[in-house]
């Protein structure tokens, strides 16, 4: 039997070891955030490299959400709490390092955190990077601490109740943050200053300022890269089939063997690993003023949308959710000058692949002619890039609207696609991209035979 | 067949089980014993306890008072996910299928607890020919199979686990009389392959034609409890349960 072959399981190894094995996609990762850095950067305008580099972030913060949101279908309103306690955590890490040991707060990274080459002949790969690599590693852990602490009571809670402890959990992080001292400017203060109280000058309601500017496309690449990478290897594995059964049913689950409190309070530490790192980014980003309303239940809003509209528990919808939303804002104020066209390609391959489907589609007697929904979906996405055109062209900004546009989006989605762009499932896995490879995943698209054995 | 020998413990012994939600109290002081080899089916009406029984025997619920014992050692406070690793198998009342996934993928969730892949292999294998229905339907969601289909995957899936000891929650829930015909014809057939079941039903003229004893829980108390040929045949039970005058 075909099917036999290809459904075959794999082994059952340990959590660690899944998350790690295989290397390669890591290595193309680096390669694909070196890239980024060296080669893409250095040929487009710092206006589009910030769009990127926010992109970049927003993929780690969108793709480790969906790992709870989606996987086990826990709902948590918070993942800017951790994102903010992350970004905080690693700020101070690497903020008062630097000032204990070099004296400043300056970056000292090399051509991959985006600084010209040292004059002292540094090796390109710098003892500042290591330093942020570092400051990175202990915002996620200090993160992932409190994803722990909070995962916790979702061993009781489900549904709307999470949602509340987590919303509440963001707020707490904010107002604590708001309640911090004053950053210590000097060296001579901070060497006075005992290490252990360091952490609490962060700056309070006037934010955390002075920080060293070291990410860059590199960096943030590199750990959306390595997000997606772990994400995968979590569903894909029986791991991630585990996952999914929580969110399907908890206690069918539970009698199959899967540890259910054990999953769901490392779904929720993964997650919140993660969203620390993204924080660690952000904090050290040229231009961007770290503050107690990076903990905010709107970026925590921002981060669900995404997550919503990619489809909960797909891993590339979530992506392309994340590319979407973050460009949109930039794209509504000036389509002309923005990298525009990397939402009118998504949304591009996004309506040719539905257009395919429903193209497909057409002998198997739909509801609706083949034909209307075929310049449905095609007109839908079809009418907004040329309204967005328009407006741009005739010097409208439509920013201001932004939010009633997402709320319209989220609206027409939960009418047509309450599951999401892509439901669980990822892009490759859409009837019409089988359709498209066509051989042995032509068996996926294809309809249930009719009738059978009795 | 098996289970004959009043020497050998049960594999399955129910002491004493008290179990209370909140202030309503589910179980009163309820035993039971299902010996190795044998389909034992738990009667009652709605309400009866019925599933709360296999939920305290699986550790859904932790029982107040009493035990569970299972191949002689006590498996009172052990949490679900353990007992399939001891070869328990339960299919939950309502199916308790992964909508969202493949049936593929609910199957190999089935044998999560394994790691033997070739065994699984064939596991997956075997069920697929007792449910030819299920095979058809490999790549389609869970969730869009029939209600009966669904039944069948439900145990298809229990059987994934290769239990020794499988307990069954309603399999004939809202289902065709043809199905449930078909239901029942699978479950003697997993059983003479060597699988003890519990059995818990509503359809007590099916039940105890396929079982060998069985219990009647009336209101969380054990009312009755004999060789199922006998119960079939008992004025009482052919009253309350079995429609006959
Ligand atoms: N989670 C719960 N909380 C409170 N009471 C419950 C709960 N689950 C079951 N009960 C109560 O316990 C009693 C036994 O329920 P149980 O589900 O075991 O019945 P049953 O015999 O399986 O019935 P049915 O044939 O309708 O499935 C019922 O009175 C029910 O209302
Ligand atoms: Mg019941």
């Amino acid at each position: 039997m075909r099917s036999l072959v290809d459904s075959s399981i794999e082994l059952r190894p340990r959590l660690g070891p899944t998350i790690l094995a295989s290397l390669w996609p890591i290595v193309v990762g680096i390669a694909f955030a070196v890239a980024m850095q060296l080669f893409v950067k250095p040929n487009i305008n710092d206006y589009f490299a910030k769009q990127l580099l926010d992109i970049g972030i927003s993929i780690v913060l969108a793709v480790s959400l969906t790992m709870v949101n989606g996987f086990t279908g826990q709902f948590s309103m918070g993942h800017a709490g951790f994102m903010a306690a992350g970004g905080y955590a690693a700020g101070a890490v690497c903020y008062y390092v630097s000032l204990r040991i070099w004296g400043t707060g300056g970056a000292r990274g090399s051509i991959l955190s985006g600084m010209p080459l040292d004059p002292s002949g540094l090796p390109s790969f710098a003892v500042g990077d290591l330093l942020f690599l570092g400051s990175l590693l202990v915002g996620g852990l200090v993160s992932a601490l409190l994803g722990f602490l909070v995962g916790l009571p979702s061993l009781r809670l489900r549904g709307d109740y999470l949602a509340i402890v987590t919303l509440g959990f963001g707020e707490i992080v904010r107002v604590l943050i708001q309640q911090t001292e004053p950053v210590i400017k000097t060296a001579a203060e901070a060497a006075q200053t005992p290490v252990l109280e360091l952490p609490i000058h962060v700056g309070g309601a006037l934010g955390f300022t002075g920080l060293p500017k070291y990410t860059s496309l590199f960096w943030a690449y590199l750990v959306a890269a390595i997000t997606i990478i772990v994400a995968f290897r979590l569903k894909r594995s029986t791991f991630g089939r585990a996952f999914l059964s929580i969110r399907e049913d908890e206690i069918a689950s539970e009698v199959m063997g899967v540890n259910t409190t054990r999953f769901k309070v490392w779904a929720f530490v993964i997650a919140a690993f993660f969203a620390g790192v993204a924080g660690g980014l952000f904090a050290h980003t040229l231009g961007v003023g770290l503050s107690a309303e990076a903990a905010g239940f709107m970026k925590s809003f921002d981060v669900i949308i995404m997550v919503v509209l990619g489809g909960l528990g797909s891993i590339s919808g979530a992506t392309a959710a994340a590319i979407v939303f973050t460009l949109l804002p930039e794209v509504l104020r000036d389509p002309l000058a923005t990298p525009a066209w990397i939402v009118v390609a998504i949304l591009g391959v996004w309506a040719s692949l539905s257009g395919l489907a429903a193209w497909r589609s057409r002998e198997g007697g739909a509801e609706r002619p083949w034909v209307m929904k075929l310049a449905l979906k095609l007109l839908i996405p079809g009418a907004c890039v040329v309204a967005i055109y328009l407006a741009g062209k005739n010097g409208i900004d439509l920013s201001p609207y932004r939010m009633i546009f997402f709320a319209l989006l989220l609206i027409l989605m939960m009418i047509f696609r309450p599951e999401g762009l892509l439901g669980v499932r990822e892009i490759w896995e859409r009837e019409a991209w089988s359709w498209l490879i066509g051989g042995r995943r032509k068996a996926v698209a294809a309809s249930p035979p009719q009738g059978g054995g009795s | 067949m098996a289970g004959a020998d009043p020497q050998t413990p049960p594999m399955l012994e129910v002491r004493g089980l008290d179990v209370h939600y909140g202030a309503i109290q589910a179980l009163h002081d309820l035993s039971l014993s299902v010996k190795k080899g044998q389909i034992v089916t738990l009667i009652g009406c709605n309400g009866a306890g019925k599933t709360t029984t296999l939920r305290a025997i699986s550790g859904i619920v932790r029982p107040s008072g009493g035990g569970v014992f299972y191949e002689g050692a006590s498996i009172t406070a052990a949490p679900p996910y353990r007992l399939v690793r001891m070869g328990i198998a339960h299919s939950p009342e309502g199916r308790g299928i992964f909508s969202n996934l493949s049936v593929s993928e609910n199957l190999d969730l089935g044998a999560y607890a394994r790691s033997d892949h070739d065994e699984i292999a064939r596991d997956r294998e075997r069920s697929l020919t007792l449910f030819p229905r299920v095979r058809e339907r490999l790549k389609q969601n869970a969730g869009t199979l029939s209600g009966g289909e669904q039944q069948m995957l439900a145990i298809a899936r229990a059987l994934m686990a290769r239990p020794r000891l499988l307990l069954l929650d309603e399999p004939s829930l809202g289902l065709a009389p043809q199905i449930v015909q078909t239901i029942f014809k699978i479950i003697r057939e997993i059983n003479e392959r060597g699988t003890t079941i519990l059995l818990v039903e509503q359809n007590a003229h099916m039940a105890l034609k396929v079982a060998h004893y069985a219990y009647v829980l009336e209101v969380g108390r054990i009312a009755m409890a004999d060789e199922a040929a006998v119960l079939e045949k008992s004025d009482a039970v052919r009253k309350a349960y079995l429609g006959v005058g």
